[in-house]
């Protein structure tokens, strides 16, 4: 027990939240859902520097008994897998808030902020929750607000991308729900008492068919979030429709939710079928890569154009993951940090646009440079970030994750690089298509450029990707111990599936052995 | 003559003190009314919900105490206490949307709180059953009130039209009910449910005259749940019904009805759990499916919770088909979550009803959450709970017959539960789409207020909600020791004892 740390960075914002919602005056709340925002940050930086280098174990864990009938705990603990993620996502809330106060909502600002503190308590639960139904709970609250943000604040077709939204993830998410009660159960059966305990259920033994059938509900509900491709379909819609700060949560922190459990759950828990799996998801992931890259290149709309780089840059977090090495894992909890940092900003910037104009559409625009510099300066910094270029962050984690995919199957990562070649034209050529050239329409000359307000917003955003491009090693360093401990049963169950074909191909080899090998019976997945 | 021996009638009213207050409180206010004018029936509806009170004080002291009485016809157990319970705070949530309800309508006040004082004795009466006579008599008495109170809006031809296609429908499945029970008498040679359960248990299982009994009692049950193919009659009652009733049907006729489901199938006919889950199984997989379809298409809210409640009976037969001790336990807790969401959802309707001149389509819910910000936030509440969202009850009720189901190795059906959950996601949301995210055409209309009786209803049902979903562990024992202390009840059933 650790006073309570982590609680408060949970459900502070929830507090903040409710009392927003009694301010009476639109400034006050915009002024104290900020000033709420700033205490989960404080306090997040608080646990980065407290954070023990050494550990591999859930710090700063908290552990109460809630539904003692069903083994349910309430119980948070924070490890290196967590730690930044839940820097990015209170550094990200604060941001959007401070930008949304600045004249992008105007329309029921109390709800707004609101929705926004009880998704910030849903996104930093999920990350915190070592217990499977705590998680569950969480994951499905962090659906609730974002809902509400798309569907009340949104654009164009806003209802229909909030339900596609809604329903999308609804679907995993129960399915995911069965498979982790159907789990739990079969901890029961051999542990002789429920828990949902993420700690206890990594040691249930499983037969071979239980764990794909369970791998596969799992996989799916995180898939659909991340989204890999052929799942990805609500997010170009979501992301589009929603308002600036939405896409900004939606793109920098939510879909990490979905990378963030598979490495927390659907492989330490089901390593051996996560082994199996590697061909598949390597193969989606690169399908993804430069499916996303390619639809983006051809996108008119500036921010439709950012939500397809998403699902490449997100392929590159899965290719990372599923080449199930340090330097790959690591690449791809940085490439998510990346994708927060970098597509915010994307996202940000193009609000930024869109509240001038009104449009974001890349013809009505052309020849910026001349009527914003500072906007364009900005925008510049940004875009090559995203685009990967070394010194700036994008460049540590497809580098790191390119590395350890080499190891793993270099054809992949060979195709994963025409990604980031596409990556770099999409953005540049869009950047040349908005920025310079001659200004075309009229009213682009007299724009006005950032505001104190808005450059605030971007000096963070900017400064962490100078940081994190040129000095990775502090957040590496948090990462690497618990990046290890989580690729250790898969580490096993890559030795025992080796073994298993040697001794095939040894028997095969003798001719004792039947034609076609004989079923595996009842393999153990038990880690250590 | 022998002399009365005193003591032993105490003995035997006490156990059904509740119901005798519940009783007489409904000819006190039948009597009453005589004096009072139809316009001004506020004060018998403060009258029932007093004797509502008495009742539930008294059945309170009832809990954890077990025996039989009349002979086995009466059996108290914590399941009769916990289901008294709950349909006690039913009917009376139930009279607090009624208060102005009733005079705005024009509804004889005194007839009207009469006949739901009447309906809530046989709701408690089959919750207290011990052979199925009595289950019977309750389901009567019961039933028989509430086709007259959904008939009560007397020049409103959609109510004239409910009632009758309640009644017509009604009384033929009480035939097939009645019929069910005259089999197993044949069958078994007794009524009553002890003795049922301990033939059963001696190889009654391959009995064809049993089968049928039972198959009977199913569709019996499954009319008054609203289980497909039974729920015909469920949309047209539900919208034509005023909405107070409406609220009572889907909460309190449920909550009755399950009571006796549960106590003759989980409890008595447990034994031959194999030979009725199969039937089960099929009708939960039916229920759930066609009224999460259904209710997709509907625009009226009345109706469109008339479909969620059949959707809803839908995963209660998935909590019967499961059986065992955890599944009873689970049914028992959903239908508390249940009961309070859908209390609430229906406070609301009613208030929104007949303070803002809206009506019942779904379309008039557009920019609500402007009007009535409140209204429209505790709307939301209660609609994410019945969609199954955590941490509310709904959701809570939900995992836990999930639960029960996959430990008796059901994923099939929990798979098909689940699917159905992502379906009604989509019509409940589609609520809360129209009340934040359209812009209703009557922004001029003033913002509605709702009356005090009827603001305590829906933050009462929006606590009880939040509660017991968030802190479900008291309720879930509170569900399990009833189940288990009708459990034990059905074994001991031979003695007569009550401390």
């Amino acid at each position: 027990m650790s006073g309570g740390l982590l609680t408060a960075i949970v459900f502070v914002p929830l507090l903040g939240g409710l009392f927003v919602l009694m301010q009476r005056e639109d400034r006050a709340a915009w002024n104290s859902a900020f000033i709420f925002s700033l205490i989960p940050l404080a306090l997040s930086f608080y646990l980065f520097a407290k954070f023990d280098l050494h550990s591999a174990d859930f710090q700063f864990a908290e552990q109460y008994d809630w539904i003692p009938r069903f083994g349910i705990s309430y119980h948070l603990g924070v490890d290196g897998i967590s730690l930044l993620l839940v820097l990015l996502t209170t550094i990200l809330i604060s941001l959007s808030l401070l930008y949304s106060g600045g004249g992008d909502i105007e329309e029921r600002p109390r709800e707004f902020c609101f929705f926004m503190l009880v998704l910030e308590t849903g996104l930093l639960g999920t990350l915190l929750s070592i217990d499977v139904f705590l998680f569950y709970v969480f994951w499905e609250i962090m659906l609730i607000p974002m809902y509400f943000l798309i569907g009340i604040w949104g654009h164009g077709r806003k209802v229909y991308a909030a339900i596609k939204f809604v329903l999308f993830t609804m679907t995993g998410s129960l399915l995911m729900l069965a498979a982790i009660i159907y789990l739990v159960l079969q901890a029961r059966h051999a542990f002789g008492r429920l828990s949902f305990d993420l700690q206890l259920l990594y040691q249930v033994p499983l037969s071979e068919t239980q764990a794909r059938w369970l791998f596969a509900a799992f996989a799916l509900a995180f898939a659909i979030k991340v989204p890999m491709w052929p799942l990805h379909t609500w997010l170009p819609d979501a992301h589009t429709e929603a308002p600036t700060a939405g896409s900004v949560i939606l793109a920098g922190v939510m879909l990490k939710m979905g990378a963030y459990g598979f490495l927390r759950f659907a492989i330490p828990l089901f390593p051996t079928v996560a082994v199996e799996a590697v061909p598949l998801f390597l193969a989606l992931a690169v399908i993804g890569i430069i499916y996303g890259a390619l639809v983006a290149m051809v996108q008119p709309d500036l921010k439709r154009l950012v939500a397809y780089s998403s699902v490449s840059h997100l392929g590159f977090v899965m290719l990372g993951m599923f080449a199930l090495d340090p330097q790959g894992v690591t690449g791809s909890i940085y490439q998510m940090l990346n994708h927060g940092v970098s597509t915010g900003g994307l996202f940000l910037l193009v609000g930024m646009l869109y509240m001038r104009r009104h449009t974001r559409e890349i013809s009505e625009f052309g020849g910026l440079w001349k009527s914003v510099p500072v906007y364009a300066a900005i925008f510049m910094v940004v875009m090559l970030s995203s685009a990967g270029l070394p010194g700036l962050n994008g460049f540590v984690g497809e580098f790191l994750i390119l590395l350890g995919t080499f190891l793993r199957n270099w054809i992949a990562a060979a195709f994963a690089v025409s990604g980031v070649v596409l990556g770099a034209l999409y953005l540049l050529w869009t950047y040349e298509r908005v920025m310079f050239g001659p200004i075309t329409k009229a009213v682009n000359e007299t724009i006005r450029d950032l505001t104190g307000r808005e450059i605030a917003v971007m000096i963070p955003v900017m400064a962490l990707m100078l940081f994190m491009g040129l000095y990775p090693k502090p957040l590496i360093d948090r990462m690497e111990p618990s990046v290890e401990k989580m690729l250790a049963p898969v580490h096993i169950a890559e030795v025992r599936l080796e073994q298993k074909r040697i001794d095939r191909d040894r028997a095969l080899a003798q001719g004792t052995a039947p034609a076609r090998a004989p079923k595996p019976s009842a393999l153990t997945v038990a880690a250590q | 003559m022998t002399p009365l021996n005193l003591a032993a009638i105490n003995f035997a009213w006490l156990p059904i003190l509740p119901l005798l207050i519940v009783a007489v409180a409904a000819m006190v206010v039948l009597l009453a009314g005589l004096r009072v004018d139809e316009e001004e029936s506020e004060g018998l509806g403060w009258l029932t919900l007093a004797s509502l009170g008495i009742a539930f004080i008294f059945a309170l002291g009832l809990v954890g105490r077990t025996g039989v009485a009349f002979a086995g016809a009466i059996s108290v157990d914590g399941f009769s206490a916990f289901f008294q319970l709950v349909i006690l705070i039913t009917a009376a949530f139930v009279v607090l949307m009624s208060l102005d309800y009733a005079g705005e309508n024009r509804l004889p006040g005194a007839e009207y709180y009469s006949l739901l004082l009447f309906a809530t004795l046989g709701m408690m009466l089959m919750a207290t059953a011990g052979d199925l006579i009595i289950i019977f008599l309750g389901l009567e008495t019961m039933s028989l009130a509430v086709y007259v109170l959904v008939g009560m809006r007397r020049r409103d031809p959609r109510s004239n039209e409910a009632a009758m296609k309640y009644f017509l429908l009604g009384a033929f499945s009480t035939g097939f009910l009645l019929y069910g029970i005259a089999l197993i008498y044949g069958a078994t040679g007794t009524i009553k449910l002890g003795p049922i359960h301990a033939a059963l248990a001696s190889n009654m299982a391959s009995n064809h005259l049993l089968m049928l009994g039972l198959a009977m009692l199913v569709v019996g049950f499954g009319f008054k749940i609203a289980a497909v193919p039974f729920h015909m009659w469920t949309p047209d009652v539900y919208e034509g019904a005023p909405t107070p009733i409406t609220a009572f049907m889907a909460v309190g006729v449920k909550l009755g009805a399950f009571a006796g489901f549960v106590r003759v199938f989980l409890i008595n006919f447990g034994p031959v759990s194999s030979h009725w889950a199969i039937a089960l199984w099929v009708l939960a997989a039916l229920t759930m499916t066609v009224g999460n379809l259904i209710a997709i298409v509907q625009t009226n809210i009345k109706r469109m919770l008339a479909y969620s409640a059949i959707a809803h009976a839908g995963y209660l037969l998935v909590g019967m088909t499961a059986a065992g001790p955890q599944a009873g336990s689970a049914v028992l807790y959903y239908l508390l979550a249940y009961a309070v969401t859908n209390l609430g959802a229906f406070a609301v309707v009613v208030a929104l009803e007949h303070r803002a001149s809206i009506s019942d389509e779904i379309s008039d819910y557009r920019g609500l959450s402007r009007r009535a910000p409140a209204l429209a936030a505790a709307m939301t509440i209660f609609l994410l709970s019945l969609a199954g969202v955590p941490p509310l009850a709904g959701f809570m009720g939900k995992f836990y017959i999930f639960s029960a189901a996959l430990s008796a190795g059901y994923v099939g059906l929990v798979v098909i539960a689940v699917l159905n959950s992502v379906t009604s996601a989509y019509y409940y949301f589609y609520v809360i789409v129209a009340m934040y995210m359209e812009e209703g055409a009557g922004l001029e209309l003033a913002r509605v207020a709702a009356k005090p009786a009827l603001v305590a209803a829906i933050g009462l049902a929006l606590f009880a909600t939040i509660v017991v979903g968030v802190y479900p562990e008291p309720y879930m024992s509170a569900a399990a020791s009833a189940y288990q202390s009708a459990l034990n009840a059905g074994t001991i059933h031979t003695a007569a004892l009550l401390p």
